[in-house]
């Protein structure tokens, strides 16, 4: 049993941490946020000459090869920062699933770039009716003369419309909800009858609809085995799941920082109203939930080892749930005790508020999982 | 104990219902949901109740009231949310309006209640500073007498709707010796007075309610304090009072756990409705069992009150539980919504209609907790009051 890091991972963590706070405001981030592409393209070549964007992937494929620790490392302080990067959708989806689901000249090409920084990626697999169901695809994918032709909306797609390559779930087989009869496909941004809708999210990110008329994939551009695409995805996605989380826990200790600093200096009846007990023991419960949410952190990343295990399902599930619940308690607490304050725009709290909200509903909410966790626990 | 509607409450609805049949209230929601027609649409809206005499049911009668039993009343709010009609602005008939008519001159009463009632004044509410939240009572803004007017001098925040105000209702420091809450006066201002500056507060739900209001030597003439110099304090907590249970929003939570259940009989995951996705249905009945509870718990408040029995800390009580209750529906709401919920440019493009609403609702909704006396302070007073600590 050991819960201390070592001595790469305690300088990565510092090193982060040290990024974030000698460069990265809150008005830094309220700029970034704002540009044309929702992040700062100049900072995702800083991150890629740091080494950050090469983390996740193997050694033999020009990689860092981490693991589920470093990555956690990693993603709490972005989180702390609020730093708005494509890095869970270039990186930890669509780079995982090249990594995984390509092979030779193809795969050493996209990595190169990717950890290059030098392309950004985008995985569309959410559609208007399938909510949280990963396996509830519609989009059709029929074989052509040269590979195959594919038609369908796509919604809501992390980083769609800054993506220069998509990776797309589409139909091969099977019914609307089969886990089998599921492909994924590679298709440039560029691509005839790929059509793209931006929109933008309440943390400031990007997203797109995309609609699909005719496009045409070539055979080599399938990733992954056909009809075995929801196991991929699923897979990676699983394993982005510590990662959310630990971004998640990032920002609920700055709330939990912010509102205790907040109260300290706030005076209200001639004190300052974080004398009050009502309120401090609300600020207990505000750490109690970033202690609880670390600690299910640490086992979910501990059992990271062993993906395909039941105990490490549960232990993602369950740290799902927490990191939503507890998010909301802490987001909603950290506005509440700033009173009007927390209301406004112009502070930081509403910003890391509305992060949260977002994580919570990536990948399927608190409830979602919840159930999850309970076929698991008790059976279907 | 009985809740059986008479003859003549049934009579009542059947008015109510054809009143809004025939008014359109969704144009007045249209209206008001553009922040660039939202004047206009809330005035048009006063204007109709005004002709029918139901701007303010709960003023007395010879003020322009429609002398409503608490059941009447009741019913009324029961078939405006049924019509999705708009609620009244509270600034001119809920707050001041009462005020007004319990503490103000004959003068007063003849200049201001027709324009509160008729929608030609809008009203605003001048009481949190910055450095005065849930300690109203250490409030700075400065009145001081000069001649036949007092020169007022300090900044008010939190101003709602001050952008869209004629007059503003403030609270004042009119003696600053002895002990704060008696140096306060209640003072009538019109925002037209030069050396008034209105500035905006952008609130996180993108949008502009919010204002800062600056005094710099504003003259005020002596005619527009309530009451008696040094009594502010006295007006403004019996108004606070009246706030209170306008906020417990019964039969607005009730409609929107409606809209809530048609919309997951709608909305699908993995090809089911969330209408029938188990921790959907356990969070439903859960806010629909406290929100059974609070509908009696305003009646029975509703009732002591008509037996004159001035509201107290039962108010503290409605609004606590009320708040707490819409904003779990809030929160309900926006993860039903998934992430569409979170959806900000291009809402309207998603193909999913009701989560940009539901986001607006929750963040700006996080509030109902803080004003109006934050729920905390009112825990505060049921525990001084009630509880006898
Ligand atoms: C959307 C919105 C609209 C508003 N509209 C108006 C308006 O039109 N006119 C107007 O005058 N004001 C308005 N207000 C202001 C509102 O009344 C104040 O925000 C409220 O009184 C709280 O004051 P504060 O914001 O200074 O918070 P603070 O008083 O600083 O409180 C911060 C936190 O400390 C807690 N706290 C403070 N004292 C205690 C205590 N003794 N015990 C336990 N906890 C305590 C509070 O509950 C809160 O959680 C509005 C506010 C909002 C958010």
């Amino acid at each position: 049993m050991n819960f201390s890091l070592s001595e790469e991972q305690q300088m990565l963590k510092d090193s982060a941490a040290r990024f974030i706070q000698q460069e990265y405001s809150f008005e830094r981030r309220q700029e970034d946020v704002s540009n044309p592409e929702g992040f700062d393209p100049g900072l995702w070549k800083q991150l890629a000459d740091l080494g950050w964007l090469a983390i996740p992937f193997m050694e033999e494929n020009g990689g860092f090869g981490g693991d589920a620790t470093d990555l956690m490392l990693l993603m709490e302080q972005l989180g702390a920062g609020l730093v708005p990067t494509p890095y869970l959708a270039t990186i930890l989806l669509f780079g995982k699933l090249v990594e995984s689901g390509t092979d030779g000249d193809l795969r050493a090409s996209l990595l190169n770039r990717l950890i290059a920084g030098e392309m950004q990626g985008a995985v569309a697999f959410m559609e208007r009716q399938s909510r949280y169901a990963l396996a509830d695809t519609t989009v059709q994918a029929k074989r052509s003369s040269t590979g195959f032709e594919l038609n369908g909306e796509k919604t809501l797609v992390l980083n769609g419309p800054v993506a220069d390559k998509f990776i797309i779930s589409a139909r091969t087989g099977g019914g609307a909800q089969d886990k089998t009869g599921i492909t994924l496909f590679l298709v440039d941004a560029g691509t005839e009858g790929l059509e793209l809708n931006e929109l933008r999210l309440m943390d400031g990110q990007l997203v797109a609809n995309l609609t699909l008329s005719h496009v045409l994939v070539p055979a080599q551009h399938r990733v992954g085995q056909e009809n075995r695409g929801f196991e991929l995805l699923e897979r990676v996605i699983n394993e982005s799941l510590p990662a959310v989380c630990a971004e998640a826990l990032g920002l609920m200790h700055h709330l939990t920082e912010t509102t205790i600093e907040y109260t300290r200096a706030r005076k209200q009846f001639g004190v300052p109203i974080g004398s009050f007990q009502v309120l401090q023991h609300r600020m207990v419960d505000m750490f109690t939930a970033c202690e609880e949410t670390r600690s299910l952190l640490y086992r979910t990343v501990c059992s990271s080892d062993n993906l395909a295990s039941p105990e490490h399902r549960k232990n993602l599930h369950a740290l799902k749930v927490l990191t939503g619940l507890r998010g909301k308690r802490v987001g909603n607490e950290a506005i509440q005790l700033h009173g009007g304050m927390g209301l406004t725009d112009e502070l930081d709290v509403g910003h890391y508020v509305k992060r949260l909200m977002v994580l919570n509903s990536l990948f399927g909410d608190a409830d979602y999982h919840q159930q999850k966790l309970a076929e698991i626990s008790l059976g279907m | 104990m009985d809740n059986t509607l008479s003859d003549e409450d049934l009579k009542f609805r059947e008015e109510v219902r054809s009143f809004f049949a025939r008014s359109e209230p969704d144009k007045a929601q249209q209206l008001m949901a553009n922040p660039a027609t939202y004047k206009e649409g809330a005035i048009q809206w006063q204007k109709q109740l005004f002709k029918q005499n139901w701007a303010a049911p709960f003023w007395p009668l010879e003020h322009g009231g429609a002398g409503w039993t608490i059941t009447q009343a009741y019913l009324y709010e029961s078939e405006r949310v049924k019509a999705d009609a708009p609620d009244v602005l509270p600034f001119g008939l809920k707050m001041v309006g009462p005020v007004i008519y319990t503490y103000g001159s004959e003068a007063q009463k003849a200049r201001f209640l027709p324009g509160i009632l008729n929608g030609d004044d809008w009203w605003c509410q001048g009481y949190s500073e910055p450095g005065a939240g849930s300690d109203l009572a250490s409030l700075k803004t400065r009145a001081v007498r000069e001649g036949d007017d007092y020169i007022v001098n300090g900044s008010k925040i939190w101003t709602t709707y001050a952008q869209h105000a004629d007059w503003i209702f403030c609270l004042v420091r009119t003696d600053a010796s002895g002990k704060p809450q008696n140096g306060i006066s209640f003072l009538l201002i019109d925002m037209k007075s030069p050396g008034i500056t209105v500035s905006p507060i952008h609130s996180i739900n993108g949008l502009h309610s919010l204002n800062e209001v600056h005094f710099d030597n504003v003259r005020v003439p002596r005619e527009n304090l309530i009451g008696e110099e040094g009594q502010g304090w006295t007006y403004a907590k019996s108004l606070l009072a009246h706030e209170r249970t306008a906020i417990a929003k019964v039969a607005d939570s009730k409609k929107r756990l409606d809209k809530l259940r048609a919309l997951a009989a709608s909305e699908l995951q993995g090809g089911r409705p969330m209408i029938e996705d188990e921790a959907f249905r356990l969070r439903f009945t859960t806010i629909e069992i406290e929100l059974m509870a609070l509908e009696y718990m305003e009646l029975r408040v509703l009732s002591a009150l008509a037996d004159n029995r001035s509201p107290g800390a039962e108010s503290s009580l409605l609004k606590i539980k009320g708040t707490e209750i819409q904003q779990a529906l809030h929160e309900l709401a926006i993860e039903l919504a998934g992430v569409y919920g979170g959806v900000t440019a291009g809402a309207g493009d998603t193909g999913h209609d009701f989560g940009n609403q539901a986001r607006q609702d929750f963040m700006y909704g996080r509030a109902a907790t803080i004003y109006g006396g934050s729920n905390e302070i009112q825990k505060n007073i049921i525990a001084k009051r009630v509880l006898g600590f």
